[in-house]
């Protein structure tokens, strides 16, 4: 097989010469070995494979529940002061995200946004993973304090006084509300949580499956939230002269060999859809930050996960949650490997908005600082400047092609 | 239990396949798995109390999603170890990273098989599977290198 490939490499390295010469005057002619050429395809948007079902949301393709999810995720009526709708971090035109450091509801929260498009293939979702599913992902910005800030049997009258008749037709009869107190649920609020302990134990389930239900139809409108193509997908489908520039290829080159991004960065939507730690320094003024290590913990005790009461789940689902790797020094600080696309026109970056640009983060990683806390995966990579030059030009052909404005993504 | 012909597919057949599947995603090419690596998926435990195979339940073996083995274990005459208790670990040589899950074994097969639910390998690159088996004779240990 090596015998093989260096026959096929000299060939390629033969056809390349010829083609240089032959497209001198627009872009160059560039070899890849047939090992290269298959990486550079596997990051292709057309290797994507279709959307995982998600057993534990039986509506989660439920056309009707796509398009009350989309109504819910732009409702500011979903808050505490009645201004805040999962769209003011997660704006449509802005790649679904805010382009500020910490994202700013009813407070300022101790998290970057994170985009959407594409999200629906993550088993676990946040920075540190402490959701396993779009519908309870989308749960918790609802009760955070500093986010939505409201309270379950408050977002229980809005669906009643506003989607009844949408609600019913995907989820069934809403329980009987008026006898709920306007504000109450397990948040910070102590007035709102003295409320929801003093609701009868079936009442406050009736109201948990409103609640549920909510992200379920959340999730599906975010399911329908797909990455746009890129310059990036028309090379690798082709691998054709005239698409990349010699920057651009030459940091595509690095990207997959020397600079070793592609190990986490991996798959079309470049995440491998795990949790590093990769020495990002803490943000400063913000409460110690342990990453995966609290996430994996809180995903295994949130009530709406996979194995909870309110998933649809059957035995035998929920892998991702059963198999998951709670414990070890491998979480501590680490955080989910982003989606590069798009990534380069959404400064700043990390999971605290604390690098503010695409050259401070690649000297980051050229450089591999040792971790404030836990240890970094990173080994220094020590490039030049012109390597770094290089491979921010490549990470820019991964943003949505500007003429694409009619997809969902961006 | 694996012939050499089918551990020889096996092994050749992990990242063609899994390519044609489309769903490859890519890992540390340029760094160099050593060149005299043991890729046997059937091989002596440590001690040589036991005799181990593994096999993946389906191919292709698929980087990023979820898949299920099966452990064979054998006396090293080839009689199945029954009741063995088997603790699984592993992790990429290379990047001093263990698994990114917690793979356990959900079911004894019977005749010395076992099923081990939650296996994931999330980037391509050299990966070790350790596997800790307890059983009659005592308790042994055998690592197995796969490339994918």
């Amino acid at each position: 097989m090596r015998r093989a490939a260096a026959i096929l490499s000299s060939v390629l390295f033969g056809a390349g010469l010829l083609a240089a010469g032959l497209h001198a005057a627009s872009a160059p002619a560039v070899r890849w070995t047939e090992e290269e050429r298959a990486i550079i395809r596997s990051l292709a948007l057309d290797a994507l494979p279709p959307l995982p079902t998600d057993p534990s949301n039986r509506v989660a393709d439920d056309p009707r529940a796509a398009e009350l999810g989309r109504a819910l995720f732009f409702d500011v009526r979903l808050s505490a002061n009645g201004q805040v709708a999962c769209a003011t971090c997660h704006l449509p035109e802005r790649q679904f995200q805010d382009d500020v450091p910490l994202a700013r509801g009813v407070g300022t929260t101790t998290r970057r946004t994170m985009p959407i498009a594409g999200m629906a293939h993550s088993p676990f979702l946040f920075w540190d993973g402490r959701a396993d599913s779009l519908w309870s992902q989308a749960l918790g910005p609802l009760e955070s304090p500093v986010e939505h800030g409201g309270n379950r049997t408050q977002y229980a009258h809005v669906i009643a006084e506003h989607y009844r008749e949408r609600y019913e037709a995907v989820f069934g009869p809403l329980p009987e509300t008026v006898k709920f107190p306007p504000q109450a649920g397990p948040v910070a609020d102590p007035d709102a949580t003295r409320a929801w302990e003093a609701m009868p134990e079936a009442d406050r389930e009736a109201v948990n499956r409103v609640f549920a239900n909510i992200g379920k139809a959340i999730a599906a409108f975010e399911r329908t939230i797909t990455p746009a193509p890129t310059r990036f997908d028309a090379y690798a489908s082709t691998l054709g002269a005239g698409i990349l520039n010699e920057d651009e290829v030459a940091g595509l080159r690095l990207f997959i060999g020397k600079g070793e991004c592609v190990n986490c960065h991996n798959g079309p939507l470049l995440t491998d859809n795990h949790f590093h730690n990769t020495g990002v320094p803490a943000a400063s003024g913000l409460p110690k930050d342990l990453g995966r290590a609290a996430g994996a913990k809180l995903v295994r005790e949130d009530p709406f996960n996979c194995l909870g009461p309110y998933s649809d789940a059957g035995e035998g689902d929920c892998s991702e949650l059963r198999f998951m790797a709670a414990d070890g020094h491998e979480l501590l600080r680490a955080y989910k490997t982003p989606s590069l696309r798009g990534a380069a026109g959404r400064p700043p970056y990390m999971h605290a908005g604390q690098i503010p640009t695409l050259a401070d983060v690649v000297a980051h990683y050229s450089a591999a600082p040792a971790a404030p806390a836990g240890h970094s995966e990173l080994r220094p990579l020590n490039l030049s400047e012109t390597e770094r030059r290089q491979l921010i030009a490549f990470l820019a052909t991964l943003n949505p092609d500007p003429d694409d404005k009619g997809r969902n993504g961006f | 239990m694996l012939t050499l012909t089918s551990r020889r597919a096996l092994l050749l057949g992990i990242p063609a396949l899994v390519l044609a599947g489309g769903i490859v995603t890519a890992g540390a090419m340029m760094r160099s798995v050593p060149s005299d690596l043991d890729l046997a998926l059937e091989k002596p435990t440590a001690a040589g109390l036991y005799k181990a195979a593994i096999a993946p339940q389906t191919n292709p073996v698929s980087v990023g999603s979820m898949h299920a083995w099966t452990v064979t274990v054998l006396t090293p005459t080839g009689a199945p170890i029954k009741a063995a208790k088997i603790g699984i670990n592993g992790g990429m040589p290379q990047h001093g990273h263990g698994l990114p899950t917690a793979p356990q074994v959900t079911k004894d097969l019977g005749g010395g098989r076992y099923l081990i639910e939650g296996m994931k390998f999330n980037m391509r690159g050299w990966w070790t599977l350790d596997l800790a088996i307890d059983g009659p004779k005592g308790a042994d240990t055998v690592t197995f290198n796969l490339v994918l």
